[in-house]
């Protein structure tokens, strides 16, 4: 649903000038540049998610003076439309047609697990600086597959753990029956019922589906304690406000993955004050890293940044050490591996490690929404690792 | 499920079925009476999500009306909008195959999603409903109930009555259905076609902008709404039979009841329900419930 005529238009024109780029560097070979593919939402649901992440990146790329290890890069985009129908081709087209040395990419989770199988058969370095999936640092892992945000299982999990130490027994889960919903909930569910709560009932309607009415009805009739949930853009604002106006949220507490209250907040309005999340970034850390950050980014987008700015701008960290390591080459995986793991990322979010699949071993905040803001009150869970399930490195 | 929550679920079903309709029954009007496979429906309800939100404040600050005007000057603006595009596309789609209906109206899709994307951008918005809706009754011990989702219900019963009114009891209403039948000979009786044709297109229209503006509080204002009702609308007009506005409302209520309740019992097959409910329809009756004839 995302084509449009102008895009089109831009992609034959990317096409001719790329045909004519070639021709000119068959003549005047320059081995030097590195070439950087990102693979991203330009259009659609996601547009700003992609714009966000480019922005972040290329504030690191610009703060390392356009270069990466000594080499000096170059960008080719792609918009991957967040349709994983068209995935494939579109990371060959990257790979093969422009002979990319990284791929950067993407928000869609579909999309990110194209990508990962088609890194993982070619061996190109794969950075990916948002999607969730747990597989792809989980059953897809590999030397050259590596992630700058977060595991499905994550945030879930670490919610999952508040919600015990409180004290809180009986709980509704509800999200989307999608891939994204059903990990989060299984973190959540994971580490809750080990801190001795029980899940009374999961429910859960078809991607993306928002029509919460009956589901909301449900809730009241189980009386839990809590919920625990996991929707995002349009659907978290609008599951956040029916629940509030279904008079649930003064007699149960509404909890969920950081994504809930993300990017919503203005259009959720009063009905998401006062709702706990958790997530690996928060809007007032206020640390002398994440406020520079900040800064810099405002100054340069006339944008106010959020986590997927961040991730992005970890993703370029992510390659500027590993590149280091092997004097720009990208081909070595095994010597970027290494690299990495032995690093500790300076992130805005607060420093992390490398999981042995490449995952964020990161801190989640505990936030509440206060005067729409995702404000951080606590740690939700410190220095949390992705157990990386089925990943054989 | 003791009896309070079924009765709960009752009236969810119900509320829903009615907002179904509300959505659906331009479509009944574009694709079951004139004709015309309308893929663009959708943007016309996303148009209307839209309208609610960015023009609230023109309007009070022009006129000083709060909600209600803004629904007025959003139908009116709907009006001369449907009636254009009559005039500039739809006009010479009567006569076309299918296929070149779909073309067109999915292009528009790509031009409305894209219009959209550059004027308003691609954050999700909330729409405050007005003051005096903004209450809620208790229902049962713990849930309440938003008034404003009972306003949305009343609008789309008066729909309905009037819809059913205009088309029954009316000389438009007439001529319209005449229309439907046969259009070459209510034109050689005399009646300017292309005229009313515009106007019915105008109305549906009119009402999928309508049926967004009234959405919008509850739905939120996101990219990409109209694409998540189109399918469901098609569903309602197939199921109810084509051009019958008594079969929308019907099937529209089987659907709410349906979905609702699919997802509290049957949760993991709650999303193939409606389709499957539609396969069975049609197998018993190929021509939906209530054949327009």
């Amino acid at each position: 649903m995302n084509h449009s005529p102008t895009l089109l238009a831009r992609r034959a024109a990317h096409v001719l000038a790329l045909t004519a780029l070639t021709a000119s560097m068959a003549a005047a070979q320059t081995p030097g540049k590195l070439k950087i593919g990102l693979m991203l939402p330009y259009t659609g649901t996601f547009a700003a998610l992609g714009t966000a992440i480019e922005n972040g990146f290329r504030q690191h790329v610009i703060e390392l003076g356009g270069k990466i290890a000594g080499r000096e890069v170059e960008y080719f985009k792609v918009d991957d439309e967040s349709d994983p129908s068209k995935a494939t081709d579109n990371v060959n087209k990257l790979i093969k047609r422009d002979q990319v040395d990284v791929l950067i990419g993407s928000v869609h989770s579909g999309v990110a697990m194209a990508m990962a199988k088609v890194a993982k058969e070619t061996g190109t370095l794969l950075i990916v600086p948002n999607a969730g999936a747990d597989a792809v640092t989980g059953a897809m892992c590999a030397n050259n597959i590596f992630r700058s945000s977060f595991s499905n299982w994550q945030p879930g999990y670490a919610m999952g753990e508040v919600m015990a130490k409180r004290g809180i027994k009986k709980v509704v889960t509800i999200t989307w029956k999608y891939a994204a919903g059903d990990e989060s909930v299984r973190g959540f569910k994971e580490s809750f019922e080990k801190g001795g709560g029980t899940v009374i009932k999961e429910l859960n309607l078809p991607f993306p589906g928002v029509e919460f009415q009956g589901l909301l009805t449900e809730i009241a009739a189980a009386k839990p304690d809590a919920v625990f949930t996991f929707f995002a853009g349009g659907g978290a604002v609008k599951f956040v406000k029916d629940y509030a106006a279904a008079g649930l949220k003064k007699s149960i507490p509404l909890y969920g993955s950081g994504f809930l209250t993300d990017g919503t907040l203005e259009a959720q309005g009063d009905a998401a004050e006062g709702l706990f999340t958790a997530l690996h970034y928060a809007d007032s850390l206020d640390t002398k890293r994440d406020n520079a950050f900040r800064l810099t980014y405002a100054k340069t987008y006339k944008l106010q940044p959020d986590v997927y700015a961040v991730q992005g701008y970890d993703a370029a960290q992510m390659l500027a050490i590993g590149l280091n390591a092997t004097k720009g080459d990208a081909t070595k995986s095994a010597e970027i591996s290494a690299a990495l793991g032995k690093t500790t990322i300076d992130s805005p979010r607060g420093p992390f490690t490398l999981s042995r699949a490449h995952n964020p071993v990161q801190d989640f905040y505990l936030r509440q929404v206060g005067s729409k803001e995702n404000k951080k009150v606590g740690i939700a869970s410190a220095k949390l690792e992705d157990p990386a399930r089925g990943c054989k490195i | 499920m003791d009896v309070t929550t079924f009765l709960i679920q009752c009236l969810n079903s119900l509320q829903y079925g009615l907002l179904l309709f509300l959505v659906a029954s331009g479509l009944t009007l574009i694709f079951g009476i004139m004709g015309v496979i309308n893929l663009a429906h959708g943007s016309f309800y996303m148009v209307g999500a839209y309208l609610a939100f960015s023009l609230a404040p023109v309007v009070g600050a022009t006129i000083g009306g709060g909600f209600f005007a803004t629904l007025l000057v959003g139908v009116v603006l709907a009006v001369l909008f449907g009636y254009f595009l009559e005039w500039a596309f739809f006009s010479f789609l009567y006569e076309r195959e299918h296929l070149q209906q779909v073309l067109m109206t999915y292009g528009l899709i790509l031009v409305f999603e894209e219009l959209r994307s550059l004027l308003v951008g691609d954050d999700v918005h909330g729409v405050q409903p007005p003051d005096i809706l903004n209450g809620s009754i208790a229902l049962g011990e713990m849930m309440t109930y938003p008034v404003y989702r009972l306003f949305m219900s009343g609008v789309c019963l008066a729909l309905a009555l009037g819809m059913y009114f205009v088309f029954t009891r009316t000389r438009l209403g007439m001529m319209i259905r005449a229309g439907s039948t046969n259009r070459e000979m209510v034109q050689s009786l005399g009646i300017d076609i292309k005229f009313l044709y515009r106007v019915v297109f105008a109305a549906g229209v009119a009402i999928a902008v309508l049926a967004g503006m009234v959405a919008a509080p509850v739905s939120s204002v996101y990219p990409g709404m109209g694409s998540t009702v189109l399918i469901i609308c098609f569903v309602v007009v197939v199921i109810g039979g084509i051009g019958s506005i008594r079969g929308a409302l019907f099937a529209s209520l089987l659907i709410g009841f349906v979905d609702t309740f699919g997802k509290v019992l049957l949760p993991s097959a709650a999303g193939v329900l409606v389709y499957v409910l539609m396969a069975l329809i049609l197998l018993w009756k190929p021509d939906g419930l209530f054949k327009a004839g």
